[in-house]
């Protein structure tokens, strides 16, 4: 334990020298040749991933057990460096058309946020917890800003911030408090110390005030608020970023907090996940109903989307180490899938904000006409998002029914399946407009190939995923995280 | 011909799905060449099920499912791919590829604006992937996928080449039925979760594994058979749910609302007959005589709609409640009679009322009007063939005997003279009295139906349109229908003999 194992960390590493590198070379790029900041920093990505392979399979134990790497650090590992690729390609275009000298610093501060997210899933303490959770944050404050003359930019980076801070405030007080109790900041050692405390008001307190630093996190009610502003402030690729890959990066600190640290505390934490699960996906949805901004759609869509991945934490209370494995993987499954619906959906807004930059949903009206290809893949995306089989968001709505059936929550599941069919009701409505309306615009959009490669990407992975659902089983990454509750 | 007999239902079932993905590839402009995929794709379809029904093991063998493929799917969760069909599933599976393909040769010519034949016969193949399907699964999960599978695209057949308010109606149709199969899958799981697998010892989503399982408390049972209901019964549709159905069969398209009446609402009795009953025989026994009254309820509330309908689409859509209400009512006796009688009411519907929605659909591509008084009177005499065609399927729908609309309801009413042990045998003769009264009214608005369009003098100005009587290719599309509405109603051992055993089987466990 003493020494550092450096391979276990490589693919960080690889990441930092990329983003060191960014900021170096960026020094001396003309102004025309900013983009050649994508390319880099696609390769330092790739690179990270390379390095990332030769880990599978293992598991390592590094920086005196601050610093885990098994099967389900590796799996949000590779997630969320796919999800960089896509951020990176749906940006390239975006960047140049607007904000094409800062091109530099948005690739630093991108990739140091995607650095955070993987010391996320890697951490097995409250410290390296915090100041992961913190390196996610604090670049995408900025990014979030980056349109820097517009003032619906610089209000998004505020309100993001300004939650930000307070809850994190928050979390590391509760954190403070456990470290009191417990006398320890590893996860594992805080789940000992606890195992025979669970009705300790104490815990019960620090408990829910670290919940609080991960809930504004995953923009579940009620830390949303900054959330649909946030989305439609920032540039698109931003609000992707912010709805895909830091939601995911919370939910990978929020599953091993509460499945290691707190796993004899089901019964303090599971009510209050039921509560915030049922909140935030009623509120996400019924507010998505009235809105008519293509990306305050989707930002309020993501909201109850994460209500639909908090469900099965709430349904472990009491129950089989059978229905906590149950409900773990099926936060996993939906986020993963997840992950891809929604970036695909927030491809095709940046292949269609380039010629309708106002993001109405009016603007998709007739879209079919004027360019099948991107109408199509929405509709699929949509239709995934709203959980229709075959499609892979079918097999995310599913694991999560089943969690819930398997918990004795059929109550969750009744309050869900409501949920389900007012998403589907909005998803559909977009898709059909698309599809059924006559053009206002029929002039064609163009969408760039590297918008393309992320659409179609995403595209294979929502189908296929779909039709051979296996796919993500095979991961096997339950079998790790949570293997000594067997 | 062993390699056969395994594949031959994925055959059936997928062919038109190869067939959509190919129509998709296919440039906009080459209609014929999509025409021709369509045919094809279909007319496989339809092959495959005729081969299956000659190969198929009558007599005893019934009860037996053959043509079964059992492959691994998803292991996580023990889902399996395992199809096959027994006597109970056969006719509808036939039933399916044989309205489809008919729906697709009636488009060949016959398309709803806007005309975008390549969306259009996609659909209509995507739609057949997922009914056909829905039955021969027996895997609950299999089952899910493919009961789901035909809303999307019955959504966008009503939502693009719909009339009227299309677009409600498609959403209406599609969020009531995903709102019920949504409380089904849960009932699924909680089947599941108390299930075990007499081989692997895991829990099981397998239909035939799960038969005779002892699941849980007699409370459980029924929350469990309550989700399923919720599922089934919206989309069958029984009364009180069946308020989608009119708006989204008035306003879709002609194959839509054939396709509709005639198959999709089978997917929900054949939900109850083949999952919720043999699953779950106890909550069956004790939800029986509330499914019986509901049945009633919708027989005469049906007619009584019927009767206050004046457009042709809406009263058959009505008339739909009614007729799905006797084969309830069959169902609900838990006898073998009375199973019997509705599966056959099934067939014999979706071969009737599909002929019906196929007329109402040519009257108003002529007329431009769904309203019967202004279609009529005097159809006789501005076109013969179309008013004949027309008062023999409707005198069918009424249930005259000798003709296929007969039988259902005949043994549907006698199987409630009868229930099965430990139901109420003074309620469901009640029943049957009720019942009774509905013939009468179905009788009664129909014959008001004939009289309004058939009879009567044609005006002037009609006489004068020279509106084309019944083309070839109408007739292709429609004289299997009306021969099988004569051959139903003189020989229905020919559904009878294939579903008997297998009924027999499953009422057993009533007895």
């Amino acid at each position: 334990m003493s020494s550092i194992d450096l391979h276990a960390s490589l693919p960080e590493i690889i990441l930092t020298g990329a983003l060191m590198l960014i900021l170096f070379i960026d020094l001396f790029l003309p102004s025309e040749r900013k983009s050649w900041n994508g390319p880099i920093a696609m390769a330092g990505v790739a690179g990270s991933m390379v390095a990332l392979f030769t880990l599978v399979g293992e598991r390592r134990v590094t920086f005196a057990g601050m610093f885990v790497l098994d099967a389900y650090a590796l799996l949000f590992k590779f997630l969320f460096l796919a999800i960089a690729l896509v951020v990176i390609l749906i940006s390239t275009n975006y960047l140049e058309d607007t904000i094409r000298d800062s091109q530099g610093e948005f690739y630093f501060l991108l990739l140091t946020s995607f650095l955070g997210m993987m010391l996320m899933a890697s951490a097995r303490d409250l410290l390296m917890l915090f100041v992961s959770l913190e390196l996610v944050s604090a670049p995408g404050f900025l990014v979030a800003g980056f349109r820097k003359r517009d003032a619906r930019s610089n209000e998004a980076a505020i309100k993001f911030f300004l939650f930000g801070v307070l809850s994190t405030a928050v979390m590391l007080f509760g954190m403070s408090l456990i470290y009191g109790v417990t006398r320890s900041t590893n996860l594992s050692q805080i789940a000992t110390a606890l195992q025979h405390s669970s009705h300790d008001p104490l815990v019960f307190a620090s408990i829910l005030l670290i919940l609080a630093g991960f809930a504004f996190k995953v923009s579940a009610v009620p830390f949303h608020f900054w959330a649909p502003d946030t989305y439609e402030g920032s540039p698109i690729p931003v609000a992707a970023f912010l709805s895909v890959a830091s939601k995911a990066a919370g939910f990978a600190g929020m599953l091993s907090l509460m499945f290691v640290g707190f796993v004899h505390q089901t019964q303090v934490w599971a009510p209050g996940f039921a509560i915030l699960a049922v909140l935030t996906m009623t509120i996400g949805n019924v507010v998505a109903l009235q809105q008519t901004n293509i990306v305050r759609l989707l930002a309020y869509s993501s909201i109850a989307q994460a209500g639909y991945i908090l469900l099965p934490f709430a349904v472990v209370k009491g129950g089989s180490p059978a229905v906590l494995r149950d409900a773990f993987a099926a936060c996993l499954t939906y986020i993963l899938i997840y992950s891809f619906m929604n970036i695909g959906a927030f491809a095709v807004v940046i292949g269609v904000s380039r010629k309708r930059p106002t993001n109405l949903i009016s603007d998709y009206e007739g879209l079919m006409q004027s360019e099948p290809g991107l109408a199509l893949a929405m509709a699929f995306f949509l239709i995934s998002l709203a959980g229709i089989p075959p499609l892979a968001g079918f097999w995310a709505k599913f694991f999560v029914f089943s969690a819930a059936i398997h918990g004795n929550a059929a109550w969750l599941g009744a309050i869900m399946v409501v949920n389900s069919v007012i998403g589907a009701y909005y998803y559909l409505t977009v898709a059909s407009k698309m599809i059924l309306r006559p053009a206002r615009d029929t002039s064609p959009i163009g969408v760039p190939y590297p918008i393309v490669v992320a659409i179609a990407l995403s595209l294979i992975v929502v189908v296929g995923v779909g039709i051979y659902p296996n796919f993500f089983q095979h991961f096997s990454p339950r079998s790790t995280l949570i293997a000594f509750l067997r | 011909m062993n390699g056969f007999d395994t594949w031959a239902l994925s055959l059936g079932v997928f062919l038109p799905l190869v067939g959509a993905i190919a129509i998709s590839g296919i440039p906009k402009l080459k209609v014929q060449a999509v025409k021709v995929i369509a045919v094809l794709a279909s007319g496989a379809a339809l092959v495959v099920s005729i081969i299956v029904l000659a190969r198929f093991n009558f007599g005893q063998g019934t009860r037996h499912f053959q043509f079964v493929v059992n492959k691994s799917w998803i292991e996580t969760i023990g889902a399996r791919y395992h199809m096959g069909v027994d006597g109970i599933g056969l006719p509808l599976f036939v039933l399916t590829t044989l309205l489809t393909f008919l729906c697709v040769v009636y488009s060949l010519k016959t398309r709803p604006n806007p005309d975008t034949p390549r969306g259009f016969f996609a659909l209509i193949l995507l739609l057949e992937t997922g009914m056909a399907g829905t039955f021969v699964s027996l895997d609950l999960v299999l089952f899910f996928i493919f009961w789901e599978l035909v809303l999307v695209p019955m959504y966008f057949l009503i939502a693009i080449w719909g009339s009227e308010r299309k677009e409600y109606s498609a959403l209406k149709f599609f969020l009531y039925t995903l709102f019920g199969s949504i409380f089904m899958l849960l009932g699924f799981l909680a089947i599941y979760f108390r299930s075990h697998d007499p081989v692997t010892g895991q829990h099981t989503f397998d239909m035939i594994a799960l038969q005779g399982q002892h699941l849980g408390s007699p409370a459980f049972l029924n929350l469990v058979f309550a989700g399923l209901f919720l599922g089934f019964a919206i989309k069958v549709p029984m009364w009180p749910f069946h308020t989608w159905l009119p708006d989204a069969h008035g306003d879709a398209p002609t194959v839509g609302s054939v396709l509709l009446a005639g198959i999709l609402l089978k997917m929900g009795t054949y939900g109850f007959v083949r999952i919720a009953l043999p699953l779950l025989p106890s909550a069956a026994h004790t939800w029986a005589p509330y499914i019986g009254g509901l049945a009633v309820i919708a027989i005469l509330y049906g007619a009584l709609c019927c009767l206050a309908q004046t457009d042709i689409k809406r009263l058959i859509a009505f008339s739909s409640v009614g007729h799905m209400g006797f084969v309830m009512l069959g169902i609900s006796t838990l006898t073998q009679t009375g199973i019997n009688a509705a599966i056959f009411g099934m067939v014999a519907h979706g071969v009737i009322t599909g002929m019906l929605f196929f007329l109402a659909g040519s009257l108003y591509e002529r007329f431009h009007t769904r309203q019967i008084d202004s279609i009529g009177p005097g159809l006789m005499q501005i076109m013969p063939r179309m008013g004949g065609i027309l008062a023999f399927a409707a005198i069918a729908s009424l249930g005259l005997p000798g003709l296929a609309g007969f039988w259902g309801e005949v043994f549907s009413l006698l199987a409630a003279f009868n229930p099965a042990a430990g139901l109420s045998t003074g309620l469901f003769r009640t029943y049957m009295v009720l019942g009774g009264v509905g013939t009468v009214l179905t009788a009664g608005y129909m014959l008001w139906l004939i009289q309004r369009l058939n009879l009567g003098k044609a005006t002037e100005a009609r006489l004068g349109e020279r509106l084309d009587d019944v083309r070839p290719v109408e007739w292709i599309a429609w004289s299997p229908l009306l021969a099988g509405i004569v051959a139903l109603g003189f020989y229905p051992g020919a559904v009878l003999k294939i579903t008997d055993a297998a009924v027999g089987g499953l009422t057993r466990l009533f007895t």
